[in-house]
């Protein structure tokens, strides 16, 4: 029988294929190709705003085909259209400490009604100089920008409440309130973490801080507020409990449990309205884009509200919570409250009906602080029993699951919200961060995707260098297992995200702005209305782009040193036919101005020469002749201001000697 | 003199109804359909005014040094509703005096005014795709851009499709109904001579 060996061979050889490692070859199965496929002419299904993190910018997504249709300027300057260098926009990046032209974009929340997107705006946070964006869904563009005093590291924002009454802002970074200089190491005498709450008016969107609640120094991480029974309620996840100012690696991994932190919202609203909270001196800036005068208007706040748990009874708990937990997470019916402890093996879910017992029965296992801390076992509905390795973030489909994300385990984990059973896990390549179920995070999540926004990229994608993309990856979440659909690359680095059905903007998306309804101080209303006026140094140039040129395109007597406003209408008013406007050596960049828009740059040329300027925006057949001349002579010579397009000049021309 | 039937008699309010739709229904149409302009372009041709994306038609046009649009140039849009006013108002006439003979005459002046203004709007888009700006900036030797009276015709990088809106069709319903009831007048009077 000397074939046996052969046969006992070949079944060890089947044995070890099948213990091979799961990789994307065996991940992705079925239709997978055909699930993604949006045929060329065809629209996505969702709109998916994706966080941008350390480029400070909000990314859109097309789902299912993962396709980028537009990164929009928030916290970070964008010389491709002029955001945060055009006079117009400028001002959007101003803050308490000048212009700070960066920022680390973590969090994104569309604006809610009932719970549910209502596609109005979308709040966009700023980690490192704390701030809040508002990005209007309409234009795409932002629209606002408030800075968070007594704040460092706006992380755990900007969540919203149910009717978009609240955006909160908590600190990541512990700082002292107010102006003192105090040792670092005076942390606990000195730092306090705040939980800001931002009111939203309803028509316009308008930021206003509304008071800020004043916690002991710890890192507040991650939020998101109660739903239906749990309106009234916030919750925050918190960190470095422990205090620790240095090596928090090993100094803030210390306790056993961390907290979350419940704050009911209305009790502190009653309180701030009610006099309660200490007016503390707190300078912010606060920048508003008018659309109509297309201006930005700052305006530098002096004071905030603070609330002090100790004097405001009711408003305040804490629940532990293990292992330094991250994401804070509602599910859609408002009664549980999932903790993720980052280095935790468990999943910890907290009932709110239990909670609201157990604050009543006083079930208290002692303080932080003052603050009263529920017992865990009180407010506790179970815990998920070995899901993986280094939960972070919890979605739902709204059919009574949950979707939880392990970064060191690099997988998405499907359980069951009652019985807290794992359903389903699914790989992700490599080490999930965020996950992101189109609306879910709402009442009511839309369900069907479920996109992991992945920390690390490796191979990937064909290798491009040491510095690569961020990868993104799209499940089906249709049937009971998870199906991995597709792989696409993201720009910056994606944290949190959202997404909302196409139907529920596209309609609304604005194509050109009504040039009737331009109130911009230096628009030209056509090109008769063109003109250079000089007053002193400062020369405005009145411009006006229509297909195929620029009106003035020859101006001169222009001297160094001058400030040249180039105010330039895009006199259009189809869709689609923006106009670039760039000059040589213009030192700050270039313009993108849309249809009926009035958008300004500022050229102060440092030496005398003929300065070319143009369209840099591909607009029609003749874009290449849409083009044009200043002449900049030295200061003090006599040339006289002169300026027009196709004026046949009476004046001799001499030739320079 | 031959009285109108009663037929006859219904058919002018009916008619007038028709024709005051031109006042608030759109007489003609043309559809401009061009890659870059997936949704396509559409002008609107009233008694008394040009609507629809004529501000970008107009935009366009001058690269091939068309002329552009605009409403008071159009002498028309005086000269044709106080014309179709006085029509309608002779239809009062021959409403209340009863006569066939002054039926055939309305419908007579009715074709008249008809096929002249189909006239004036060709003659409109033969100047309009002919008088060509000489420093255009795109010059295809041979090219007009003359739009069909009716019907389709491709024209460079545009496909154009002229044809009669609702108020067109109301109108020539119109002019169907005069020719039809005079038809009938007449049978009407063969039979019972």
């Amino acid at each position: 029988m000397k074939k046996f060996p052969l046969v006992l061979f070949a079944a060890g050889a089947i044995a070890m294929q099948s213990c091979k490692m799961k990789d994307t070859e065996s991940a992705v199965s079925g239709d997978a190709a055909s699930k993604v496929y949006v045929a060329p002419g065809k629209h996505d299904e969702f709109y998916n705003f994706v966080s941008g993190g350390f480029n400070g910018q909000v990314s859109v997504y097309g789902l299912p085909s993962g396709r980028l249709l537009k990164v929009i300027p928030v916290f970070s300057l964008n010389p491709e259209n002029g955001y945060g260098y055009s006079e117009e926009t400028k001002d959007m990046l101003k803050t308490s400490a000048g212009y700070v032209p960066w920022d680390d974009q973590h969090h994104l929340e569309l604006s809610q009604t009932n719970g549910e997107h209502d596609g109005r705006w979308i709040f966009a946070n700023a980690n490192n100089t704390p701030r809040v964006a508002r990005i209007d869904l309409t234009t795409f563009k932002t629209m606002e920008i408030i800075e968070i005093p007594n704040s460092g590291g706006n992380h755990s924002s900007p969540f919203i409440t149910e009717n978009t009454e609240y955006v909160v802002a908590g600190t990541r970074f512990s700082v002292p309130m107010g102006t003192e200089d105090v040792p670092i190491n005076s942390f606990k005498q000195n730092f306090k973490s705040t939980a800001s709450f931002i009111s939203v008016d309803k028509n316009t969107g308008g930021m206003k801080i509304a008071f800020q609640i004043m916690l002991p120094g710890m890192n507040l991480d991650l939020s998101h507020s109660g739903k239906g029974p749990s309106h009234d309620w916030f919750f925050f996840s918190t960190y470095n409990t422990e205090q620790a100012n240095t090596l928090l690696e090993v100094n803030a991994s210390q306790k056993d449990k961390d907290f979350i932190v419940a704050v009911n919202w209305k009790k502190a609203e009653e309180y701030a309205n009610s006099g309660k909270g200490k007016k503390l001196p707190s300078q912010y800036m606060h920048n508003v884009y008018n659309e109509e005068t297309q201006s930005t208007n700052s305006t530098m706040e002096n004071e905030t509200i603070v609330l002090d748990p100790k004097d405001c009874p009711d408003m305040v708990y804490m629940i532990p919570c293990p292992k330094s937990p991250h994401g804070c997470d509602v599910d859609p019916t408002g009664e549980y409250i999932v903790g993720s402890g980052k280095l935790a093996a468990l999943i910890p879910v907290f009932s709110f009906t239990k909670l609201q017992s157990a604050i009543q029965g006083k079930k208290f296992e002692g303080d932080y602080y003052g603050i009263p801390v529920v017992k865990y076992e009180e407010a506790l509905h179970g815990e998920v029993q070995k899901p993986g390795l280094g939960p972070l973030h919890t979605e739902f489909d709204g059919k009574g699951n949950a979707y939880t994300s392990f970064f060191i385990s690099s997988e998405v984990v499907k359980w069951n919200i009652k019985d807290l059973k794992v359903i389903d896990r699914s790989p992700t390549f490599y080490s999930v961060g965020h996950l992101m179920v189109p609306g879910g995070d709402t009442r009511k999540p839309y369900g069907k995707y479920l996109v992991a926004y992945n920390k690390i990229t490796k191979d990937r994608y064909l290798p491009t260098g040491p510095e690569l993309a961020q990868s993104a990856q799209l499940y089906s979440i249709d049937g009971d297992k998870m199906q991995l659909l597709l792989d696409f690359p993201t720009f910056g680095e994606p944290h949190y995200a959202q997404a909302i059905p196409a139907e529920k903007l596209a309609p609304k998306s604005v194509k050109i702005y009504d040039i009737m309804k331009n109130k911009h101080q230096y628009a030209s209303m056509g090109e008769k209305a063109t003109k250079v006026v000089r007053n002193g140094n400062r020369v405005d140039v009145y411009m006006t782009a229509i297909r195929s040129h620029l009106t003035p395109d020859n101006i001169e007597g222009i001297y160094v040193g001058d400030e040249v406003y180039f105010h330039v209408t895009n006199l259009e008013q189809d869709w689609d036919v923006p106009h670039g406007f760039a000059v040589k050596n213009a030192a700050n960049a270039e313009l993108l101005i849309m249809p009926g828009e009035t958008t300004t740059l500022k050229f102060v040329p440092t030496k005398q020469g003929i300065y070319p300027f143009y369209c840099t925006d591909f607009c029609s057949a003749l874009h290449q002749e849409m083009q044009g001349y200043m002449r900049v002579s030295p200061r003090g010579s006599n040339v006289p201001l002169k300026y027009g397009t196709n004026v046949t000049d009476s004046a001799k021309v001499t030739a320079s000697k | 003199m031959k009285k109108l039937t009663k037929i006859g008699k219904i058919s002018i309010p009916v008619v007038i109804l028709c024709l005051a739709t031109l006042w608030v229904l759109p007489m003609w149409q043309i559809d401009l359909r061009a890659p870059q302009y997936p949704g396509g372009l559409t002008m609107k041709i009233w008694i008394n005014n040009v609507t629809g994306d004529v501000d970008i038609i107009n935009g366009l046009n001058h690269y091939i040094g068309m002329k552009t649009i605009h409403k008071q140039d159009f002498k028309e849009f005086v000269y044709l509703p106080i014309t179709m006013l006085s029509f309608m108002a002779l239809g009062v006439i021959v409403f209340l005096l009863g006569k066939k003979i002054f039926y055939y005459i309305w419908t007579g002046i009715f074709v008249v005014i008809g096929l002249f203004s189909f006239y004036d709007f060709w003659k409109w888009e033969y100047d309009y795709g002919h008088n060509l700006d000489p420093k255009a900036p795109i010059q295809v030797p041979g090219m007009a851009y003359q739009p069909p009276l009716l019907g389709y015709k491709k024209m460079l990088n545009f496909e154009a499709l002229s044809q009669p809106d609702l108020g067109g069709w109301f109108y020539m319903a119109a002019g169907v109904i005069l020719v039809a009831v005079c038809v009938l007048e007449i049978k009407k009077s063969k039979a019972t001579r």
